[in-house]
């Protein structure tokens, strides 16, 4: 769907990716609509820049935009997916060494195998959601008669309960298992120190209660024991 | 042709635990020692520092200290018909790498075996009959007993600066310990580390029910601590990166920093770095090992050292590797059950009851070492009369991080994202942890290690063949004691309570624990184990196997303390006996 694409790639230019205003545009305001107000900190309302891409295409970082704010929108707790930089997150981690097959046996034959023998694909990491986001847009204009990120908050969810039930076609392979990598990165950006892009501002630390480092409790640990902690999170960045 | 190095008294393999331990002792008695490690250089002061050394992505979920799966990895299927596949990646476990190997990241779990695991099957059978023993297990005696390897556990205690509590002190049972250990000739080095939230409630609702919980014994000092090496090990700050990281206080035992201070400086000891043995020089005919071969990592090059003495202290997979590649001993066929090399491969069956609570629980506060435990459904420390099952395990709760990347729950019926996911996580993380079976895994006849007929690593050597499936009888030990810590986690009043006993077959999500056994086993008779008592390969008289291999099934306590407690019972009886009279130590 070529005519798809070229206006997108208009879209990303003039919005940004991973901030905010990129989800704004590419779901035509409409997500925003539905979704109550976040309480987006200061300093992730300041960081929605104009993030250079390393490894996504418009298309994919469109995506991973879409799918990402799907599986953590924005509320209260936090602002969602990828105003937490969760598409500069994965477009990093996709360039780099693991995205790249790094530490991953790559050697044939390739077999299907059972479940319990786990990851069988010749694909890297990056290769493996290529391909699953063509896939996984496939399904939706089939289905929804659009691309996954234009679709609206309602279709996006269904679409998603689709893969992560297996239900969803997929030519190569499983959507559930596209799923679970999808899910598996989402959780990684959303919950990762912050100097890997995502996490911005410590948003999901705050929402939980992570205090992240400094971490040395020898001479508190009693003293907390079975109390509240109130610690302002702190970062690797915090310390160098 | 292979550059030929002058011949050495003694070739060590891999230099972690094992490695090192053995390096130590061989050194001291006077002989020259070259280790040869396929990793790289790995020193707490250039690797382990802060804040880098906290990164839960790098580390921990993309294994960061670990084995390149892309070197070596094995191939695994779950019984001997299925064709295996390789392990692309470590999803299920992950082996270690570098100088200090698992040493350097495990989490400083450390156990004495019960005395009656070493005497399996001489143990059940006479507590509940000849027959007793399922068919589908083939449970051997050690050849080696708990009062045997009683000093030696006490020594890497004291290498370590362990933090715990004596149960059983000389035969006389101590209050607030461990009753069912055996006899300690001597109480802990360090006291135990502070008591978590979730230790107080698992010590209070296991008092109620009647059982005996005590502090587990960790390997993380509670105090700073000097051992009888001369190393300095500093005090453990609760900060929740033990498995999988490095410990940048010093804390945490490990060979890097409990004995290579002081074996570095040994001019009788040389380390070389990224060399990769490759094969073992085995002349069948004087059952002796020439030496071995290996690669230098950084040119490619092949090196031959001749050696008096090898001893292989690589990880089991590797041990069993080196043993089949150069034909010492016969190699297990499982259709006869006859055969020794790759024989009892074992692992570990674990399982877990989510525990939500209303207590806070801060769960960054931590240690890799639960503070608080409870062993009377260890083993055979019950009576299994009318159970229909063999073995056990402990049960504790895991507190120790809190990385939230991994460390989360929410109740059952919860969506897995959206809103709904982000409203429970927030409001159950500080109030979950998962409450842990560490249990036995007892030999399988299916149940070894092979090479793979297809797959191959990166210097072109087979892959290890796994070929493992959990035993009916570890799955019904698995159902009671996750039934048993189901009741205990009821006992802390849980809001609700997640029981997830070991039941479907073992694979690539299936597993939790980095502990593999067997291979290269120990025992009484040349015919069903590799090694005699001294871990003395039973075909090669200058050859002796370290490690968890050993083993001839897994307890249900974690490895390593036992791994310790072999190497120096051997290094005792390398420099005691065969030193004076190189040769067999035990005729079979």
């Amino acid at each position: 769907m070529a005519d798809q694409a070229i206006p997108r790639r208009g879209f990303l230019k003039g919005a940004g990716v991973a901030g905010a205003g990129a989800a704004a545009a590419l779901t035509g305001g409409a997500a925003q609509a539905q979704t109550p107000a976040p309480a987006v900190t200061a300093a992730a309302k300041q960081v929605a820049p104009n993030e250079p891409l390393l490894a996504l295409t418009a298309a994919e970082a469109a995506f991973f935009t879409a799918a990402f704010d799907t599986l953590i929108p924005a509320d209260k707790l936090s602002p969602s997916g990828s105003e937490c930089g969760l598409v500069t997150f994965m477009d990093r981690q996709l360039a780099g060494a693991w995205g790249n097959g790094a530490r991953l046996y790559r050697a044939g034959p390739f077999m299907p195998g059972k479940p319990e023998q786990g990851y069988q694909l010749p694909l890297t990491p990056r290769e493996f959601f290529a391909a699953g986001i063509k896939a996984a847009n496939a399904y939706a204009r089939k289905t929804f008669g659009k691309d996954f990120d234009r679709l609206s908050p309602t279709d996006r969810e269904a679409a998603m309960k689709a893969m992560e039930s297996g239900q969803a076609q997929f030519p190569d392979f499983a959507s559930k298992m596209f799923f679970e990598a999808l899910y598996a990165s989402a959780m990684e950006g959303f919950f990762a120190d912050p100097i890997h892009g995502g996490n911005r501002d410590k948003a999901s630390w705050r929402m939980i209660g992570y205090p992240g480092l400094p971490a040395t409790y020898a001479r508190t640990a009693e003293q907390y024991r079975g109390k509240k902690l109130n610690i302002e999170p702190q970062s690797i960045a915090d310390f160098i | 042709m292979a550059k030929v190095m002058k011949s050495v008294d003694v070739v060590i393999v891999g230099l972690g635990w094992s490695g090192s331990i053995m390096a130590r002792e061989l050194t001291k008695a006077g002989l020259n020692v070259v280790a040869l490690e396929r990793g790289a250089e790995r020193t707490p002061a250039e690797d382990f520092v802060f804040p880098y050394i906290r990164d839960e992505l790098k580390v921990r979920v993309r294994n960061g200290l670990m084995l390149d799966t892309a070197t070596e990895t094995l191939t695994m299927r779950n019984a001997p018909g299925d064709t295996a596949l390789p392990m692309r990646r470590w999803d299920v476990f992950s082996l270690g790498d570098n100088v200090g190997g698992a040493g350097s990241h495990w989490n400083g779990i450390t156990w004495r075996f019960t005395p009656s695991e070493f005497v399996l099957r001489s143990h059940l059978r006479e507590r509940y009959g000849r027959d007793a023993i399922p068919a589908e297990l083939q449970l051997q005696d050690w050849g080696v007993t708990y009062d045997d390897l009683e000093p030696h556990y006490d020594r890497f205690e004291k290498l370590c600066g362990t933090s715990g509590k004596a149960g059983n002190l000389k035969g006389r049972i101590v209050e607030g310990g461990n009753p069912f250990e055996g006899p300690r000739s001597d109480e802990y080095p360090n006291k135990p580390l502070i008591m978590s939230q979730a230790g107080l409630m698992l010590t209070k609702a296991a008092r109620e029910l009647g059982l005996h919980p005590f502090p587990t014994p960790a390997s993380n000092s509670s105090a700073p601590y000097t051992n009888p090496e001369g190393c300095a090990i500093g005090q453990c700050q609760y900060c929740g990166h033990c498995e999988y990281f490095g410990c940048e206080a010093n804390a945490k035992a490990s060979p890097n920093i409990c004995l290579h201070p002081v074996l570095f400086r040994d001019p009788k000891f040389e380390l070389r770095t990224l060399s990769y043995v490759k094969s073992l020089n085995y002349d069948a005919q004087s059952r002796r090992v020439r030496g071995v071969v290996y690669i230098d990592r950084r040119t490619g090059e092949e090196v031959e050292q001749p050696a008096e003495m090898v001893v292989l202290c690589a990880y089991p997979f590797n041990n069993v590797l080196l043993m089949r590649l150069a034909g010492i001993g016969k190699p297990y066929d499982p259709a006869t059950g006859e055969g020794v090399i790759g024989k009892n491969y074992c692992y570990q069956t674990n399982s877990a009851v989510g525990v939500f609570v209303d207590e806070e629980i801060n769960p960054f506060i931590g240690t890799g070492v639960s503070p608080a435990v409870v062993d009377d459904f260890q083993g055979d420390n019950f009576d299994h009369g009318p159970l229909g099952f063999f073995g056990g395990g402990y049960i504790s709760p895991t507190v120790s991080g809190g990385r939230p990347i991994q460390v989360r729950a929410t109740p059952p019926g919860t969506p897995r994202w959206g809103a709904a996911w982000k409203e429970a996580t927030a409001q159950w993380y500080n109030h979950w942890f998962p409450l842990s079976i560490h249990g036995t895994s007892y030999a399988h006849r299916n149940n070894y290690l092979d090479l793979d007929p297809t797959y191959r690593d990166a210097i072109g050597r087979p892959l290890v063949r796994m070929t493992f499936n959990y035993p009916e009888n570890d799955r019904k030990m698995s159902v009671f004691l996750t039934n048993k810590a189901n009741d205990i986690a009821k006992a802390m009043n849980a809001r609700f309570t997640t029981p997830a006993p070991r039941t479907s077959n073992f694979g690539a999500a299936n597993g939790q624990a980095s502990h593999h056994t067997g291979g290269v086993i120990m025992g009484t008779d040349p015919k069903t184990s590799a090694l005699n008592r001294y871990l003395q390969s039973w075909d090669c008289d200058n050859l002796f196997v370290m490690g968890g291999a050993a083993f001839p099934q897994n307890a249900g306590h974690n490895p390593t303390g036992t791994i310790a407690a072999l190497a120096y019972w051997s290094a005792k009886a390398i420099t005691e006996q065969y030193i004076k009279a190189p040769g067999r130590l035990v005729h079979g």
